[in-house]
């Protein structure tokens, strides 16, 4: 029997919806203050130069209009580049709003407008007069090609390509079967639908409460205590929800800069929300001219695997990523060859971006496999599988636990694979085309060093806190349901707080790694919580559970009782209140095993299966119908697990078919910023999407095996459907997204 | 990338304008270009009604007004005049959610939230239309308001939840 309290692996509601459909939750620029101020942001017109002149007289003279901020009146800032390096910056100088009269990048900040109301703000905005010395630009990443560079210095936690080993070029110039081509997947922006946002609560003692749309409250916190010469205990970051991010929200963006900067100036409260045409004036995820050559034999077993990457960085960072490495990491190659370099161009560094580097990685790797797939006249399935690495090949490591065999064989049995016809343009329904393509997703399981409290009181409540954040991704949900199953407490007993720099502290949330390290920091908070319960309980009178070890209790309901006697027990208040506590209460920490890491390659898997209808006379594609296979250990709840995975083929469709940055090279800056233009998915471009969670017994990773869910969804999925749109109409498009002209063309 | 505002740096007299907010009559003065969205949010503190991008492309701050989901962006407060506005924060009745908002949480129809008001005012309004019937209509008519998060086959699930069981009570 499954005993009560035995939440983790089971569907549960969020904790948080309640607040979510009645409007109750509150974002970033939703908290209001006393004399609360209103702040615009006027951006660049050009994307290289410098500010001649910048006249705000007309801007000052409307009537409620209180300072216009700009790169000459600007307050005093830190000076070191090391001051306004951020937990997550890439190497180089980080971007400072309003610093000097130098223009880096089209859309660039260079005035804060601030007023009484947010009309008056955007309205006096409109007559700030700036007038630019304009240098040449360069946005063009074909044309910095031949200047790219291995970057200098690595960016933590983004491991650069590995050595080559045997001798790739030379196996493949022998190889029978041979793929070579170039791929490319266009610029995306994160665009989550809350703009970024910051409100700077000036409190009456002049500390500020700071409510930003960020991905890591003590990451905010730490960057507005060092650039404005702020002790910590002087700033405070509250993000109790975030309107998603997908990777916009790690870095803290120049909405928080500004905001903080007019608050300490004026003496009072400023609030900045970017609009949505701003949102294309910071990070995204780069453009990448990828090369792959792969060499076979008749029986499709690869003899030679080079994967080449081209990224665009700015020129003031290095932005890094994981490109190429999957390649190796999912197929077995003794002649492996793979780089990855960087070009600058002229715009802000790019960010991570869902699954950064393996979206795009993947992608290619995954399409050319499926070229070879027809090559050498082998199922694109049966391929990966004579494929299959059964270890980290690049790293010598083996796998904690991988169970991609079972994600082809489920995926494929409840798509229905077995009954495709290979020939491309066999399928017909109607006027339209119908394709099946299939390709593979991977994603590392990370762990953070995490820290979470749990403080149990006597009236039966269990809170738990951290610093960790909730992007939509259900962390206060899975972080209730493990505290609730440790402590053996009905979930309506867990209170979660998060997102607040106050509170245990943790990394920013991104990289999939939430789950398993704000998880296993819960879990061991609420661990300590029990050992002190239990040792109250047998320290009382006549303790029926005084011959007891914690080995042989269990914790249900409130109580601690012999599990093999069940109505033998203590209820939690008893226990306190005979030792005489009001609260039991434990801060812990969860860091990945160092041991595992030096033995062990974690990662997640997925098969992604797809149908797509093309209708050639239109050029249109509808992915009709998707399975996803995923492994990815626990799955601790599949509720939201499942949505997880949801959201990340939707994020894939819209790689795809639809989303794509325009950059006009010659005025230096993206054309299409705005949602009409810049096309994401809609309700209509969704059909059914089946997710299936394989079991994979998971033990090395975690106590509770999570490898987490944000970014294997989107992995794969952009792949399969350009695999299925070549089996529909033969014609196989490398660069991404696959639109009309493409496919008309 | 700022408003088209141009001109001089005096401004236009603020105009009266009574609306009705969840049943509630309102009654203030705002410049002639304050929209519906910003009335709502600054003015009335109801920030329950979302700004995803000020120009009718996403369908995050929609509300119903008159019966009607509308782009609440895309409406200057004075053309509203005497109008009846619901926003989520009118839906539930006695803290009972309104099916539709019980329907997305039982569906996960939502993981961030901020769409979500709008996705949901817009489907209490295209039940009330009563012209879709099949999935295929529901995901059509509920195509203006974007979710970022992929949640639409589970908005599609929660709102066909909630016309099913109308057309069960109809019965």
């Amino acid at each position: 029997m499954q005993p009560a309290n035995a939440y983790i692996g089971t569907p549960q509601n969020r904790v948080d919806g309640r607040a979510k459909v009645t409007g109750e939750a509150k974002y970033a620029a939703e908290f209001d203050a006393p004399d609360l101020a209103y702040g615009i942001v006027v951006s660049s017109a050009i994307a290289k130069g410098r500010i001649k002149s910048i006249d705000t007289s007309a801007a000052l003279a409307v009537p409620g209009v209180l300072q216009v901020f700009t790169h000459e009146n600007r307050s005093r800032t830190a000076w070191f580049d090391r001051n306004f390096r951020d937990e997550t910056a890439p190497p180089g100088s980080p971007f400072r709003p309003l610093y000097d009269e130098g223009i880096v990048y089209g859309g660039q900040p260079v005035a804060l407008v601030v007023a009484e109301e947010f009309e008056l703000a955007a309205h006096a905005a409109s007559l700030v007069r700036i007038e630019y010395e304009t240098d040449a630009h360069m946005t063009d990443l074909d044309l910095r090609r031949s200047e790219a560079y291995v970057p200098p210095k690595k960016r933590s936690n983004v491991k650069p390509p590995p050595s080559p080993r045997g001798d790739a070029e030379g196996a493949l110039a022998q190889a029978p079967v041979k793929v070579h081509a170039e791929y490319r997947v266009a610029i995306e922006h994160h665009n989550p639908m809350e703009t970024h946002a910051s409100t700077v609560i000036y409190e009456q003692d002049g500390t500020l409460t700071i409510h930003d749309k960020t991905q890591g409250a003590q990451n905010s916190q730490s960057y507005v205590s060092s650039v404005f010469g702020l002790s910590s205990s002087q700033v405070r970051v509250a993000s109790p929800y975030i309107g998603g991010a997908f990777g916009s929200g790690p870095r803290p963006q120049y909405q928080l800069f500004l905001a903080v900067m007019a608050a300490l100036e004026l003496k009072r409260s400023v609030r900045v929300v970017l609009t949505r045409d701003q949102m294309f004036t910071f990070g995204y995820r780069p453009l990448t001219i990828q090369t792959i050559s792969l060499g076979a034999n008749p029986d499709g077993k690869l003899v030679s695997l080079m994967h080449d990457a081209i990224q665009t960085t700015s020129t003031f960072e290095d932005y890094q990523e994981v490109v190429v490495n999957w390649s190796n990491l999912l197929y077995h190659c003794d002649n492996v060859k793979l780089t990855y370099q960087l070009a600058q161009v002229d715009t802000y560094t790019p960010i991570d971006m869902r699954a950064p580097g393996a979206a795009l990685g993947v992608t290619a790797i995954e399409t050319a496999m499926d070229e070879l797939a027809y090559a050498a006249g082998i199922d694109p399935v049966e391929l990966r599988l004579r494929n299959y690495a059964e270890t980290d090949e690049a790293d010598k490591k083996t796998f904690t636990s991988k169970e991609l065999r079972a994600c082809y064989q489920l995926g494929a049995e409840r798509f229905g694979w077995a009954k495709r016809n290979p020939e491309p343009r066999s399928m017909r329904d109607g006027r339209e085309l119908v394709g099946w393509g299939m390709a593979t997703g991977v994603w590392e399981a990370i762990m953070q060093k995490t820290a979470a409290r749990a403080v149990l009181t006597r009236d039966g409540n269990l809170e738990i806190t951290s610093a960790t954040t909730d992007i939509g991704t259900g962390t206060y949900t899975i972080l209730t349901q493990i505290a609730a199953e440790t402590l053996g407490l009905p979930m309506e007993a867990v209170t979660t707080k998060i997102g607040d720099s106050s509170l245990p502290k943790s990394p920013v949330q991104g990289g999939s790694w939430t789950a398993a390290s704000a998880g296993s920091a819960v879990q061991n908070a609420c661990l300590s919580v029990r050992e002190q319960l239990f040792k109250y309980a047998r320290q009382m009178e006549e303790s029926p559970l005084a011959n007891a070890s914690i080995e042989q209790v269990m914790f249900v309901d409130g109580r601690i009782c012999l599990m093999n006697e069940p109505n033998v027990g203590v209820i939690f208040a008893e226990a306190m209140q005979a030792a005489g506590v009001e609260r039991v209460e434990a801060e812990e920490k969860a860091s990945p095993g160092m041991l595992t890491s030096m033995r062990h390659s974690g990662y997640s898997h997925s098969a992604v299966f797809v149908d797509v209808k093309v209708d050639e006379e239109l050029g249109r594609v509808r992915v009709t119908r998707v399975v996803n296979a995923v492994a990815a250990g626990t799955i601790l709840n599949p509720k939201t697990a499942r949505s997880q995975i949801l959201g990340g083929v939707v994020f894939g469709i819209g790689m795809a078919l639809e989303e794509e940055s325009m950059l006009d090279h010659n005025l230096g800056r993206f054309m299409n910023h705005n949602l009409a233009e810049y096309h994401v998915p809609v309700n209509a471009d969704v059909y059914d999407i089946d997710v299936i969670f394989v079991s994979e017994h998971e033990q090395l990773l975690n106590p509770l095996g999570i490898k987490g869910l944000g970014e294997i969804g989107v992995v794969g999925t952009a792949a399969a459907i350009g695999n299925a749109v070549f089996h529909a109409t033969g014609k196989r498009v490398r660069e991404y997204p696959i639109t009309v002209d493409k496919l008309l063309g | 990338m700022s408003a088209g505002h141009s001109g001089s740096a005096t401004l236009p007299e603020r105009i009266p304008v009574t609306l009705t907010v969840n049943g509630e009559v309102r009654q203030l003065d705002v410049l002639p270009w304050t929209v519906l969205l910003d009335l709502l949010r600054d003015h009335l503190a109801l920030t329950g009604t979302k700004k995803g991008c000020d120009h009718g492309q996403c369908g995050a701050c929609t509300v119903i007004v008159d019966g009607k989901r509308i782009n609440s962006c895309m409406a200057f407060a004075v053309m509203k005049d005497g109008s009846n506005v619901t926003t989520i924060e009118g839906l539930a009745k006695d803290g009972a959610l309104h099916p539709l908002q019980q329907a997305f949480i039982d569906h996960d129809a939502f993981q961030c939230g901020y769409c979500t008001p709008g996705q949901i005012c817009s489907g209490v309004a295209l039940i009330e239309e009563g012209r879709a019937k099949t999935r295929d209509e529901i995901r059509e008519f509920m195509s203006g308001n974007i979710c970022r998060c992929g949640a639409y086959t589970n908005i599609v699930d929660a709102i066909e939840q909630v016309i099913g069981a109308n057309g069960e009570a109809g019965r």
